[in-house]
């Protein structure tokens, strides 16, 4: 079953594109990412897919074929927007009540005990929470929920280092624990080498990189060697990114080779999901990469096995 | 392991299901909570003033107008009742959830964005009237005996026509529906509160000062004196079936000492001292010789015909407005 599944998917707010020809399927049972810079369509995909936006193009389904939206997407999918909005002059106990009347399912015991480890008490306004509590408490009503797809859009961008590594904690304990999907868009590279385990990076409004993270970091690698070799060489290589320095080239190829074999005076070596992520986000130009893991227009059967 | 039993297990069947709609008493209760207490305090203290006022006028037994509590200056200051809840109450009910962020949690849960909004827009649409139209029957008790008994001004005119009767709930319904859009549109609360204040004050004025009168044929006629309560829109003397203009009128009756100052005022002329000549009236002078006014008007008795007629249309209005409003909330992108 994908998570969600797009097909020619576009969004546009007036004349621009936030969204083109976005074309992915995420299956279940992963932690995926949703990498990209500022304005390449992360937002609006997450809107998409949580039914928030309607496509000007293409569509998008969720939980193995639900229209994004329809009621059992709803039911099925717990979505905490950026910066966790909540109705700041409600009380926490309140904001529990207010989230169990508006679903179907929701565990009270869960969240209760939940808010209780983390110290988080019933009595106080939502919006006299500090920011990580803030950020605690959506989490909490949104896996109280029991949803088999749980979205995040940027949910560490406003918290400090400690405050990420709770929040997640809780996530990656509701996957272990419920084997609940996560969605989640982040700028933090570092923290998602952690938790994801398959990586989309969108870029101008158009998927560049989607893959699991070990068969993406499997066929990449990292060589270095002396500039002036590096032109012949470089010929038989598909390179996504060339940096120089001090008289050395460092190329981050795509290969499907298990070992990279390299000429004398070069070294290869595997590459980390940062490097991976950064290599991409750079050579944003998409048309000028082509290659294996370009997205190819679905193939539903094959995605979906 | 039966089908039963599968389809139950891989939860595909919570797809049919939805939220049941009075799940949705507690949330708006609860989020408006504050709002409706503020406006049940007003129009309390209010309805308090307005009572001692009805139960001292009906000790003086009516005689005086004019003098004690003002008609007049009470029905001016209750006129904002109306957009002051379309502005408290209706503009912020969507306008926060859009200006907070909070519809991006409340619009992916599981009730459904649509009848969320309906959810929150019928009770407190029913609130509003309700509130309202209470108040606007305290108000036809403590002055409808003084206006419709003594007749101090037509009970058609805009001073009180819209307190009374059921026009104060139709009035406040459609101001609750015009910030409820005005929210959505504007997307934020203050502004979508004074967008709201406008167009209502625009409609109100528009309606009092064109639409009104036209509800019914006016009627129209020839005598000097009309009945208790008449409405008149317009007076105009004419002769041999010609309007004749003011200044013919008054040259007329500059013969006897007399003016026209305005359409239907006519009077001595200030420090003229002999008095009108004749010891006639000067309309009387007037029929004399050969003039006829014509008077248009709407009688009193029009008073709940003209009321159903406003009530329903700006019902209608307020249905269309949060049927609009309603069908934004499902369509709108985030």
């Amino acid at each position: 079953m994908n998570v969600i599944e797009a097909t020619g998917l576009g969004k546009r707010y007036g004349s621009t594109w936030a969204l083109r020809e976005c074309s992915l399927a995420i299956p279940d049972g992963h932690v995926a990412a949703l990498v990209g810079p500022n304005g390449a369509g992360k937002t609006t995909l997450l809107n998409l897919a949580v039914g928030l936006t309607t496509p000007s193009a293409g569509t998008v389904t969720v939980l193995g074929g639900a229209p994004a939206g329809s009621p059992a997407a709803r039911d099925g999918i717990a979505f905490v927007a950026q910066d966790a909005p909540l109705h700041k002059n409600l009380s926490v106990a309140d904001m529990l009540h207010l989230t169990r009347n508006l679903n179907l399912r929701f565990d009270q015991g869960y969240a209760t005990a939940r808010l209780g480890e983390l110290g988080i008490p019933p009595d106080r306004k939502a919006g006299k929470l500090s920011g990580g509590q803030q950020a605690q408490l959506a989490l909490t009503l949104a896996l109280s929920r029991r949803p088999r797809l749980l979205v995040l859009d940027e949910p560490m961008a406003s918290l400090d280092p400690l405050a990420r590594h709770d929040f997640m904690a809780t996530v990656m304990a509701a996957m272990a624990d419920d084997g609940v999907s996560v969605l989640l868009s982040s700028h933090a590279l570092a923290e998602l080498e952690r938790v994801a385990d398959y990586l989309v990076i969108l870029s101008r409004g158009s998927v560049q990189v989607s893959g699991e993270v070990d068969d993406l970091l499997a066929c990449h690698r990292v060589v270095s060697g002396p500039d002036a070799e590096a032109d012949p060489y470089v010929e038989h290589l598909d390179v996504v990114h060339a940096l120089h320095s001090k008289a050395q080239t460092h190329l981050l190829i795509r290969t499907d080779r298990r070992i990279e074999p390299v000429p004398p005076r070069w070294k290869a070596r595997p590459v980390s999901l940062e490097e991976l992520a950064l290599a991409y986000l750079r050579e944003s130009d998409a048309s000028s990469l082509p290659g294996p893991m370009r997205f190819q227009h679905a193939e539903p059967t094959e995605m979906a096995r | 392991m039966t089908a039963l039993s599968m389809a139950a297990q891989s939860g595909g069947n919570t797809s049919a299901r939805t939220v049941p709609w009075r799940r949705m008493a507690w949330v708006t209760g609860r989020q408006h909570r504050s709002t409706l207490t503020g406006v049940v305090a007003v129009l309390g203290v209010a309805s308090v003033y307005l009572y001692f006022t009805g139960e001292q006028l009906r000790h003086q037994g009516f005689v005086s107008y004019g003098a004690g509590p003002g008609l007049s200056l009470t029905a001016a200051l209750f006129q904002v009742i109306a957009p002051l809840l379309g502005a408290f109450v209706g503009a912020p009910v969507l306008a926060r959830e859009l200006e907070t962020g909070t519809f991006r949690f409340t619009w992916t849960q599981g009730f459904g964005r649509a009848r969320w909004a309906v959810a929150m827009l019928a009770p407190l649409a029913v609130g509003v009237a309700v509130l309202a139209g209470a108040f606007g029957f305290l108000f036809s008790w403590c002055y409808g005996p003084q206006i419709d008994g003594q007749y101090v001004l037509s009970p058609l005119a805009g001073t009180t026509f819209d307190l009374r009767g059921i026009t104060l709930a139709a009035w406040s319904l459609v101001a609750f529906a015009i910030g409820v859009v005005a929210g959505i549109l504007i997307r934020r609360v203050v502004p979508a509160m004074f967008a709201t204040l406008v167009a209502w004050g625009g409609l109100a004025v528009a309606t009092g000062a064109l639409l009104r009168r036209h509800y019914e044929s006016p009627i129209v006629t020839n005598k000097l004196t009309l009945p208790p309560g008449a409405w008149v829109k317009s007076q105009q003397w004419t002769r041999d079936g010609k309007p004749v203009s003011l200044s013919t009128v008054d040259q007329v009756l500059r013969q006897i000492g007399a003016t026209q100052n305005a359409p239907g005022h006519l009077s001595q002329i200030p420090g003229s001292g002999s008095g009108i000549k004749g010891n006639t009236s000067p309309a009387q002078y007037l029929l004399h010789h050969g003039f006829t006014q014509l008077v248009t008007y709407q009688p009193a008795s029009r008073f709940w015909p003209f009321q159903w007629i406003e009530g329903g249309w700006l019902l209608a209005l307020s249905l269309l407005l949060m049927g609009t409003a309603v069908w934004l909330v499902h369509r709108r992108a985030a």
